[in-house]
């Protein structure tokens, strides 16, 4: 299907969705709290992304973005969607029950980046030691021991 | 990480009577590196399975966001160190894709071959340590004495045998050895007169088939929902292989089947593994005596920068699906970077393929699955 398709559907479920087409894919920016509705909607819906394939978070100092990406095993198209947090509360909806997929990686992007996933049925670290402190993969993280800096 | 007296709390809270939690791991033979399963059993029945990972986390993202876009690429060989060269690949393809580099026709054959000739010893070592996992010493050595002389063949030529760091952005490192090509026509020939005794020793096993058969089945759509790829995704009948799907460095110029199987279990998923050697060996076939004359590293500036945006490759690993995300600040750095590793998400569904059946099984289900300790924790 068209971008131009991906993004009608979109734009009809969350309507403050924006969109970049620059890079491969399209990228999509949704607000937090559409995202579960819209995920439900892309899985189950005629867009059938059924498939995610990638499921990570970026630190931008001022902010967190979590970024989904799915594909679809049936229509071969990929949309990009990121979903902006707020550092000082990082809270989203959990898709681990739409896609089970996620249910390891929010667990990993939970203890890495500290980004809290709502109603995951088992949001424990996965990695990391049960004392650690601070969440490795923000910037602002120092290791003064293990650290390599150049 | 996990103390004794925590595990035994977890099941007071769980628990009901009859239930029993073994560990298995980190320190155990069949888990090929050190993963630890936290298994809760009622009698012989497996209720649940979880992994608790990170004991060889060496937090290679974190890593990389202060190496070089010609740095980070050997980390990479360290995360799935049976598929190094896919790995490295993966890694060159991204910076090229953000640098727009075309990559000369020479490198690219070289890096089919160099990727096929690493799936095939990825398998061999697999099928070893699966028929040791199952009981069986002696295929070890019949696959291994195939591995070697791959691994003689990587150390010509890169100067190591596993952690090869052959893939630069913009081609490979250096040029082939003068005996490259001799040698990988004898281990063809040698792999094809040796191949039925894979058949004869395994395949056509009954012990092997009773023990794999019906064993651990993922059905074709909980291997997508679990993210599923290479041939454990295969086995259940989802055509993944994006050599097909979205092909790279010429892989759409040469002529090879996906494998597929439909019965999603244990044997299937050996079945596919066996049957991808062959495969890689026609594409080598069609390529060894077609290595094209010219350049092996397209001229490259000595200070990489990229772009500023996100960058995103996919490559067929012998484990499954890699994706390298790059977002790029427009530094020698990359800002973030993410490997979407496949042993990672194959893992997932073991509590899903494991459960209901015998803890006798349980090694079965586990050697198919092909994990790889490092590329799970990074």
């Amino acid at each position: 299907m068209s971008n131009e398709e991906i993004k009608e559907y979109v734009t009809s479920i969350a309507p403050s969705a924006t969109f970049d087409e620059s890079g491969e894919w399209l990228n999509s920016m949704v607000e937090p709290g559409t995202w579960k509705e819209l995920a439900l909607r892309l899985r189950n819906g005629p867009l059938h992304f059924d498939y995610l394939f990638c499921l990570t978070c970026i630190d931008w100092k001022t902010h967190l973005t979590v970024v989904y990406h799915l594909s679809s095993t049936t229509h071969r198209h990929t949309i990009v969607v990121k979903a902006k947090l707020d550092t000082a509360k990082p809270e989203i909806e959990t898709v681990s029950d739409i896609w089970r997929t996620a249910e390891f990686h929010e667990r990993e992007v939970f203890e890495l980046f500290g980004a809290v996933f709502l109603h995951h049925p088992d949001l424990r670290r996965l990695i990391l030691t049960d004392d650690f402190e601070g969440f490795p993969l923000r910037k602002d993280f120092e290791d003064p021991i293990n650290m390599i800096k150049l | 990480m996990y103390t004794q007296t925590e595990i035994i709390k977890d099941t007071t809270i769980n628990g009901s009577e009859g239930e029993l939690v073994i560990n298995v791991g980190p320190q155990h033979p069949a888990t090929h590196g050190v993963l630890h399963l936290v298994i809760t059993l009622n009698g012989e029945t497996i209720k649940k399975i979880e992994p608790h990972l990170g004991y060889i986390h060496r937090s290679i993202e974190k890593m990389c966001e202060s190496l070089t876009y010609r740095q980070f690429i050997y980390v990479t060989s360290r995360m799935d160190y049976l598929s190094s060269h896919i790995n490295n690949e993966a890694c060159a393809l991204c910076v090229e894709k953000g640098l727009q580099i075309e990559v000369p026709a020479r490198a690219k054959v070289i890096r089919v071959l160099m990727g096929e000739l690493t799936r095939i010893a990825s398998h061999e070592l697999w099928l070893g340590a699966m028929a040791m996992d199952l009981g069986a010493f002696t295929p070890f050595f019949y696959t291994f004495r195939e591995r070697e002389m791959i691994n003689e063949i990587m150390e010509d030529t890169c100067g190591a045998r596993l952690t090869m760091n052959y893939m630069v952005a913009g081609g490979v490192a250096m040029d082939l050895h003068p005996d490259f090509q001799r040698k990988v026509k004898l281990f063809v020939t040698q792999f094809k007169k040796r191949v039925p005794e894979f058949d004869d020793l395994i395949t056509n096993n009954i012990i092997f088939q009773n023990r794999m058969k019906g064993v651990g089945v993922l059905s074709g759509e909980d291997a997508i929902s679990y993210g599923c790829t290479g041939p454990v995704a295969r086995g259940s009948g989802v055509s993944s292989d994006i050599r097909k799907l979205y092909p790279y460095d010429g892989y759409d110029a040469v002529a090879f089947d996906e494998v597929l199987e439909t019965a999603g279990d244990s044997y299937a998923r050996y079945l596919v593994r066996l049957r991808e050697m062959h495969q890689s060996i026609r594409i080598i076939e069609q390529l060894i005596d077609a290595i094209p004359e010219g350049d092996f590293q397209a001229k490259t500036k000595a200070v990489l920068k990229l772009p500023k945006g996100e960058f995103y490759t996919r490559v067929e690993t012998a484990r499954g699906e890699l994706g390298v995300y790059i977002v790029s600040e427009g530094g020698t750095t990359p800002y973030r970077i993410k490997f979407r590793s496949p042993g990672f998400s194959n893992l997932s569904a073991l509590h899903h393929m494991a459960k209901g059946s015998k803890i006798g099984d349980l090694m079965a289900t586990m050697g198919t699955l092909d994990l790889v300790i490092p590329d799970i924790d990074r």
